[in-house]
């Protein structure tokens, strides 16, 4: 019962404070800069304003233009409400592993692609096709990711994964931290983060993301901003249940331990967001073409950190 | 009995679709009983399925080589297939009924239909070597003349020699394969294979044939030249069916080989035939995304499948080879379950381009676009089938892949350090070509069926007629059926897997009804069920909040493009703008492409020209070279071409003086 209680809890939660984390990472970006910025509660008002607005959808959309949003946002949330956050305690938690998740993130990256190509301009073509080329090294060293860190657990379940870490059946492994890393980097290359993609342009050179959803007004363009600041705490959660996943509540705690679990990922979020923001202050843009470098890279490093198990294990 | 009435009725439809001539309803007619027969068989192969695994009823009938039978038995393996082959063969048949009409010469396609259907399906229930290998080149050659049909190509009768040259190769493996496994004493049958034990080398030498025989027909990188060249030519319905089923029929030559009449197959084998469905599957997958003509993309698609498929199939072997029977029957459901899905969204994909070239005439990406409007029914059809390609949940095409990445997961647990170490390198290629099969379908579905039209054939494109909507909107529901109950499609296979693996085993076991489960409830489990049933729900919500917290006014208003308003439509991305940076990330070393910009000097008025080069290693390295050295031999026998009578005798003379050496010498030991 209580899995149930606490799966609701998860799923309000993620799409309740996504706003705050990504107005946080901006805040703190514009401080760095010298700048006073906006409160770290602007991007709830942005979102409700889109969605005060009327939609404008050009004459050549087809329905998948105006299906896309709801799809994208459908498939982050959904993905985001399987990644524990504060218990592991979750009814969906059976329901999907990190394959599914990977997959599930495309199923959103499937859709935006399309709905940039939809409307039959030069800008959603090109950021559909560069988001592609970019998910098709980052999906792999993601998978890579969930490699190392099945073989380690035995498992591909995040849930489970966090319950064999928590239960300190892992000491320092390389290999983990080969894992951390390519885990990063996916997520700076998903999240459309410097030096991937910048958020704030709309610069036809730097833009992918923002290509794509260029024609969005309203409440469709509400979704997909808003599907970008679930994924983004998605990306926190994962990366701060599967490798810090201290404080996390497990199966059969009470409501205290719970509430640990929350302030534990609040915690978190709140640092892993500063530490994003002082990152894409301090590095600059890439070139497109140099993306392939960075998350060719990735899926090395997810690779070697599979390898290294074994190699470990001779020594 | 009734799978033998269907057969019977083909092998007569096939002479009806000579008699039928120039009346199209004759030729209707023939597509319409096909269609019949095709689910005769279906209905066939799922009641054997639904029955106990065991061995099927076997029936001999006093036909084929004198001094021998013909065998044929129908085992839970075969019924799969049948499955397999007939759902989409019902499919195409279906199609074919409207589609008939817009060939340009139906008569050359409708006597060869029904002969393809029934060597596909003859294929699966042969029980002895001659029976199988009949069946075999039946397949092949009446699959031959179907692309053969529009014969005042040029282009189509080169694919088809290839084509045949391919098949003869093939059936030269298969038929020596053969014969290794017959032995001395030319025990054909294949319960004497199953029987006979295999010495080391001629163990060694019948898994190499099978792989080339089977490989060659299924499209492995590098016999896998054929495949784009003959798939495209053939009309679409064929194309389908060549595609998506008789590249299945081959691996069900594989299967039944390595599997049931080889039957104790050494783990290292698994490990090659891993590398090379991995090699297979990026090899083609790279292939699909350069191409822009939508057939040949789709052809490449089904080279990066069969891999998908082979690695599922390698890791069976290694698992089986290495005593790890459950996991060994995990990969093959695995497998099964991709060749299931495939033949749905392949044939869906195949069926829907013939719907493009209908209604459009064209099938260069360059010239699609906005067809999503215009034909709305394929438009959808063709959506699901691309999400189904690309290996996205909630549908079929998600379940078989997470199932190989689950069984992939096991694979270092193995005690071989090739496997501990390769293993993880196939995953890489086989993440990789899930990835990179999402971008080429996003980049098929977005620049034929979105976007503005980029020709004016593409702008006035019409409606197909009904048959081809409806089966198009069949296939679609089976892609979301086989997605949403994953576990009722896994209990059917785990029955096929049982005979061949020796265990009993269900992927369900541990959590029941809606939970995919592989190797326990703690090791990673997945329900598209419940995953859909939330999904939709949570979509649902998005809407209902959309709604409550704004408005819901829409404005239909010309496309903001950046303030750009000037209507030209061939300012869209195209295909090869699409695929520019995957090409220059991916292409660039491993098919030399390269772009080349011809740009005139002011004043001049030619057109600036951006030229694409993509160079295929495999016809460059590996046909080229061999058809220089056929051409070198063929000039060295073209010498004996022109000799004289008193030479041509002692020729003959000198061959008899030999072999009585040697059989002089060989008895004399």
């Amino acid at each position: 019962m209580s899995a149930v209680l606490w799966q609701v809890l998860q799923i309000v939660l993620v799409i309740g404070i996504s706003p705050l984390i990504t107005g946080w990472v901006r805040l703190v970006k514009s401080r760095l800069n010298g700048r006073i910025g906006a409160s770290p509660f602007q991007p709830y008002r942005d979102v409700y304003r889109l969605l005060q607005k009327e939609a404008v959808v050009a004459h050549s959309a087809s329905w998948v233009f105006r299906a896309a949003p709801y799809v994208t946002f459908g498939s982050v949330w959904l993905a985001a409400s399987i990644v524990p956050a504060f218990t592991t305690n979750l009814f969906l938690a059976q329901a999907a592993d990190l394959i599914a998740l990977v997959a599930l993130l495309g199923v959103a990256r499937f859709w935006t692609a399309l709905a940039g190509m939809d409307i039959g301009t030069s800008f959603g073509g090109l950021g559909a096709s560069r988001e592609m080329m970019i998910a098709s090294l980052a999906e792999p060293a993601m998978l890579m990711v969930t490699f190392s860190l099945s073989l380690i657990s035995g498992t591909t379940a995040p849930a489970q994964i966090i319950a064999f870490i928590l239960s300190g059946g892992v000491g320092i492994e390389v290999s983990l931290g080969l894992a951390l890393a390519a885990l990063v980097m996916v997520a700076i290359a998903e999240n459309g983060r410097i030096p991937i993609d910048n958020p704030a342009t709309h610069l036809e050179l730097t833009m992918v993301h923002e290509a794509m959803v260029l024609e969005y007004s309203g409440r469709h363009l509400a979704l997909m901003e808003g599907a970008g600041m679930v994924r983004l705490t998605l990306f926190m959660a994962l990366i701060g249940g599967l490798f810090a996943p201290w404080g996390m509540a497990q199966p059969g705690d009470g409501a205290l331990a719970v509430l640990v679990g929350l302030g534990a990922f609040l915690a978190k979020c709140f640092i892993l967001a500063t530490a994003l923001g002082v990152f894409e202050t301090s590095i600059a843009k890439m070139r497109v073409f140099r993306y392939a470098d960075f998350l060719g890279g990735a899926l090395l490093l997810g690779l070697l950190a599979t390898i290294f198990l074994y190699v470990s294990e001779a020594v | 009995m009734l799978i033998a009435a269907a057969l019977s009725a083909l092998l007569a439809l096939a002479v009806l679709g000579v008699l039928a001539g120039a009346e199209m309803w004759r030729h209707r007619l023939v597509y319409f009983c096909c269609m019949i027969a095709s689910l005769a068989l279906l209905a066939g192969g799922i009641k054997h399925l639904g029955q106990t695994p065991g061995t099927g009823p076997a029936i001999v009938l006093p036909i084929g080589l004198p001094w021998m039978a013909a065998h044929f038995r129908l085992d839970n393996l075969s019924a799969l297939f049948m499955v397999v082959v007939n759902l989409a063969s019902a499919a195409a048949s279906a199609y074919g009924i409207g589609y008939c009409s817009h060939l340009p010469e139906p008569k050359r396609v409708t006597p060869f239909y029904p002969l393809f259907l029934f060597g596909m399906n003859a294929v699966l229930i042969a029980d002895d070597a001659f029976m199988f290998l009949v069946a075999w080149e039946f397949m092949s050659l009446s699959s031959w003349l179907l692309v053969l049909a529009d014969h005042k190509n040029a282009e189509n009768r080169q694919a088809a020699f290839v084509y045949l040259v391919m098949a003869c190769f093939g059936t030269f493996c298969l038929l020596t394969c053969f014969g290794l496994m017959a032995g001395g004493e030319g025990a054909y049958s294949f319960p004497a294979m199953r029987a006979a034990k295999l010495d080391g080398v001629s163990g060694f030498l019948v898994v190499l044939l099978a792989l080339l025989g089977a490989g060659s027909k299924a499209g492995l990188v590098p016999l896998h030249a054929w495949l784009p060249l003959a798939h495209p030519a053939a009309p679409s319905h064929v194309s389908a069916l060549m595609s998506g089923v008789m590249t299945k029929v081959a691996l069900y030559g594989l299967i039944r080989i390595l599997f049931d009449l080889h039957g104790e197959v050494p783990w290292h084998w698994g490990a090659v035939l891993m590398v090379v469905g991995g090699v297979t599957a990026v090899l083609g997958v790279l292939y699909a995304i350069v191409q822009d003509d939508l057939k040949k993309l789709l052809a490449y698609s089904t080279v990066e499948n069969i891999g998908v498929v082979v690695i599922g199939l390698g890791l069976a072997i290694a698992f089986k080879g290495s005593g790890e029977k459950t996991l060994a029957a995990l990969a093959l459901v695995a497998g099964l379950y991709h060749i299931v899905n495939h033949s749905i969204f392949k044939t869906l994909w195949f069926l829907s381009a013939g719907a493009v070239i209908t209604a459009t005439g064209e099938r260069d990406l360059g010239k699609l676009g906005g067809l999503a409007k215009r034909m709305p029914w394929n438009g959808v059809a063709a959506l699901v089938g691309a999400i189904a390609i690309s290996a996205l949940p909630p549908l079929n095409g998600f379940v078989s892949e997470w199932l190989i990445f689950q069984s992939l997961f096991k694979g270092p647990s193995l005690p071989h350090w090739a496997m501990k170490f390769g293993v993880p390198v196939v995953g890489a290629m086989l993440a990789l070509a899930a990835a990179l099969a999402a971008a080429c379908f996003v980049r098929a579905y977005g620049i034929a069926f979105l976007g503005r039209p980029r020709s004016k054939a593409a702008a006035e494109a019409h409606q197909v007629p009904a048959s081809m909507r409806l089966t198009v909107a069949f296939l679609a529901v089976m892609c979301v059926v086989l997605g949403a109950i994953p576990v009722t499609i896994t209990d059917a296979l785990s029955h096929v897997v049982t005979p061949l693996t020796g265990v009993q085993f269900a992927v369900s076991a541990d959590l029941g009804w809606p939970w995919l489960s592989p190797v326990s409830s703690t090791r990673g489990s997945y329900s598209g069920t419940v995953l859909v049933m939330t999904g939709v729900a949570l979509c649902a919500v998005t809407l209902m909040l959309a709604r409550l917290l704004g408005t819901s006014r829409i404005r239909r208003a010309d496309a903001w493009d950046c303030g750009h308003r000037e209507d030209i439509p061939e300012s869209q991305y195209t295909g090869q703008s699409f695929s520019q940076p995957l090409r220059r990330v991916f292409c660039a070393s491993i098919f030399a492409a390269k772009e080349s910009v011809d740009m005139p000097d002011p004043g001049d008025n030619r057109p600036a020209e951006l030229k694409v080069r993509v160079i295929d290693p495999i016809w460059v390295g590996l046909y080229a070279g061999i058809g220089r050295v056929v051409d070198f031999i063929a000039d060295l026998v073209n010498r004996i071409q022109y000799l004289t009578v008193r030479r041509y005798l002692l020729m003959m003379f000198a061959t008899l003086v030999m072999m009585l050496l040697v059989v002089a010498v060989r008895q004399s030991q």
